[in-house]
């Protein structure tokens, strides 16, 4: 079992970790920009995605300056944006996916003046009443985390960290202690964008960060780059918990954008990486 | 007024702060350890004084502006001429502090971003002589609008990457810039162009422009042995500005005045006037003043000049506006315009189209001023870069 965050008697994210260990599988989180290419379209690639096997759904809020995203995920966004996507939209988006599967765990994905905007607390309720469990802001670091942790503690929300292969022993163990549902740690120094493949260093940076999230009792997910089958097999070899597929999803959508064949297609794509997690 | 001192635990009251993504944690507080130590290192402190005064060109004259006084016939107004620095610009006081900085921290590449392309020069100047690899983003609509120093900085052997993102200017040039660092965060030291950003920029940035008020109050006293009454500066991130005002802030009789650009009219929502009309929210890893809709989304912004065409500000002046110690204004691009051709044509300077907002201001205000009170007018940079944007709005006028 893995650590309780202790505020929620039923937390989807905790439990479906569990889960999976008594399965002996490894997660798969994918993420999409909500909104892209539309907000009706982002609600059947959803349903396509965990049809295929996703875990755990990462919805993401289309914000306009997002500096930790590579070309193919800013694309998205402003094209959801420019299709005029409101971060409400998206909450309404997440209380239908809610609707039709009741345990998948749904996490929002943003920036902080999304957040900071409507004020933490009313957005943290909303989220709340829309299924959402959790939140990962990669612009909120530690150090600025004050407010918006006590929020979402308050309101029974996961709050996902970010670490870096750069991240020091002693934040690690900090952030490990702080962070509640997984521990979501970048393979690379760089935003998020498919890679052909990982430097020694990523390994490296897995293990050292595992070592301290197995000592915390925390899931490990690993994510940036990761896009096939061999990848994701990579990192669950080097201790990856959990693995994050972003880039690659958005990339399908916009090859077969305003094809019938989208749907099969990214559920097939989500079936083959999954039974790299078997 | 308690004593002024900030930034205290890396914010300006509720404003600052560092909202940056977690690869960046390390080059940040590396950077913070560095300048402590080197800005307090003497060996430090000679070089940059050097290179501030036999390169660059420091101290910079403070000119009685006569012919404008008369024409304004009010409080005598001078000029400082950050003007006359090398590269046009206030902007190289800080850009020969940070990458004497990055060269002591033994970084060899260099990025930054630019708006109207003075930080880019800039940066790629200081970068030259101190012997740094220099990589500038700038906004595709910017490198439109600014050739001239597009090639100045090829000149100088920086490389200059059109930002393509976003709405094509100094907001998406930043974005691009911290993408790059977080890539390179190794062995790259990111150069930032205003007081903006997330902590310790402001602060650098602000101590190595604070060089502008020192000599301002060391000059004025020569002058008339005491104090001006009012310092007007025009604010993008606001670094000219704070750099005008700092050594004054606890000198309550001297009024400060920041002049942000109101670009076709706030009423129009096409301006850069975010102080004047903005509200608090996060961007580019500070807390401050933003241009932003109700979702959070921030907005296109614009202002004739490129410099200011940006929708945040150094956290600092959010701060300043909160305790009321600045007045912050604005100016329109007309009002710009105006104040251009009449500094040209009465003192024979063609001011930046950034500076020309403040001196636009500082004519209003002069006015109202009396004759034996003195006002000085920072003229942040020379206007070669902006002619051919000047000669376009004139024709379109007369049209
Ligand atoms: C001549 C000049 N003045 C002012 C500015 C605005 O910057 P800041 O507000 O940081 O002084 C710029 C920026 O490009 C500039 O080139």
């Amino acid at each position: 079992m893995y650590k309780s965050n202790g505020i929620l008697k039923e937390n989807r994210i905790e439990s479906k970790f569990n889960e999976l260990k008594n399965k002996s599988q490894k997660a798969l989180i994918c993420y999409v920009v909500a909104g892209y290419p539309d907000i009706k379209t982002s609600e059947h690639i959803i349903s396509s995605l965990i049809n295929g096997g996703a875990d755990i759904i990462e919805i993401g809020i289309p914000f306009s300056d997002p500096i930790a995203d590579g070309s193919t995920i800013q694309d998205a966004i402003q094209n959801s944006l420019i299709a005029g996507t409101t971060p409400d939209m998206c909450l309404e988006l997440s209380s239908r996916i809610r609707k039709t599967f009741p345990n998948i765990p749904l996490i929002i994905m943003t920036y902080s003046n999304i957040l900071y905007r409507k004020g933490y607390i009313q957005f943290a309720k909303k989220a709340k009443a829309s299924g959402i469990d959790g939140f990962i802001i990669p612009d909120i670091p530690i150090e600025e985390s004050k407010e918006y942790l006590n929020t979402m503690q308050n309101i029974g929300m996961s709050t996902i960290f970010l670490v870096s292969p750069n991240t020091s022993e002693k934040r690690l163990k900090m952030i490990s202690r702080i962070c509640t549902g997984f521990l979501y740690a970048i393979s690379v120094y760089g935003t998020t964008g498919e890679r052909q493949g990982f430097d020694k260093y990523t390994i490296e940076s897995i293990k050292r960060v595992k070592k301290v999230t197995a000592a915390e009792d925390i899931p490990l997910a690993v994510g940036f780059g990761i896009s096939n089958p061999q990848h994701v097999k990579y990192m669950i070899d080097a201790g990856a918990d959990a693995v994050i597929i972003g880039s690659a999803i958005i990339k399908k959508i916009k090859e077969l954008e305003n094809k019938d064949t989208l749907f099969t297609t990214l559920q097939k794509f989500i079936f083959e990486l999954k039974n790299s997690c078997r | 007024m308690k004593k002024y001192n900030f930034p205290f635990n890396g914010k300006f009251g509720n404003f600052g702060g560092k909202y940056i993504p977690e690869t960046l944690v390390p080059a940040i507080e590396e950077l913070e350890e560095s300048y402590k130590k080197f800005t307090n290192d003497s060996n430090f402190k000679k070089e940059l004084k050097d290179y501030l005064e036999n390169y660059a060109g420091r101290p910079t004259p403070i000119y009685l502006a006569k012919n404008l006084t008369e024409y304004v016939d009010g409080a005598k107004i001078y000029l400082k001429r950050e003007d006359l620095l090398h590269g046009g610009a206030h902007k190289i006081n800080n850009t020969l502090g940070q990458c004497l900085l990055a060269k002591k921290m033994g970084k060899k590449r260099i990025i930054a971003e630019t708006g109207a392309g003075q930080h880019g020069v800039g940066t790629a100047i200081a970068s030259a002589v101190l012997g740094l690899e220099c990589e500038v983003y700038m906004g595709l609509k910017d490198t439109e609008r600014q050739k001239l120093n597009v090639f100045r900085m090829k000149l100088l052997g920086a490389k200059v990457h059109p930002v393509k993102s976003g709405t094509q200017t100094l907001k998406d040039a930043i974005n691009e810039a911290l993408r790059d660092w977080i890539t390179n965060v190794e062995n790259t030291y990111y150069v930032i162009g205003s007081v903006v950003g997330p902590h310790p920029y402001p602060m650098i940035v602000r101590d190595f422009q604070s060089i502008i008020g020192k000599e301002i109050k060391k000059q004025i006293g020569k002058i008339t042995g005491t104090l001006p009454n009012a310092i007007v500066a025009c604010v993008g991130g606001g670094s000219n500005a704070i750099g005008s005002f700092y050594p004054f802030i606890g000198d309550q009789e001297v009024s400060l005045y920041g002049i942000e650009a109101e670009g076709s009219g706030i009423k129009t929502g096409k301006h850069s006037a975010t102080l004047s009309a903005g509200s608090t929210g996060i961007l580019h890893g500070m807390q401050t003043y933003l241009l932003q809709d109700k979702m959070g989304q921030i907005s296109a912004t614009h202002s004739i000049s490129a410099g200011l065409d940006y929708p945040g500000v150094g956290p600092e002046h959010s701060y300043l506006k909160e305790i009321k110690r600045v007045n912050y204004k604005s100016c329109t691009d007309d009002d710009a315009i105006k104040a251009c051709v009449i500094l040209s044509e009465k003192e024979g300077i063609i001011p930046a189209l950034e500076s020309a907002h403040a001196i636009s201001y500082g004519i209003k205000l002069a006015k109202k001023m009396k004759k034996s009170e003195t006002i000085v007018i920072t003229l942040s940079g020379r206007g070669d870069k902006d002619v051919e944007v000047v000669q376009n709005y004139l024709n379109g006028i007369r049209e």
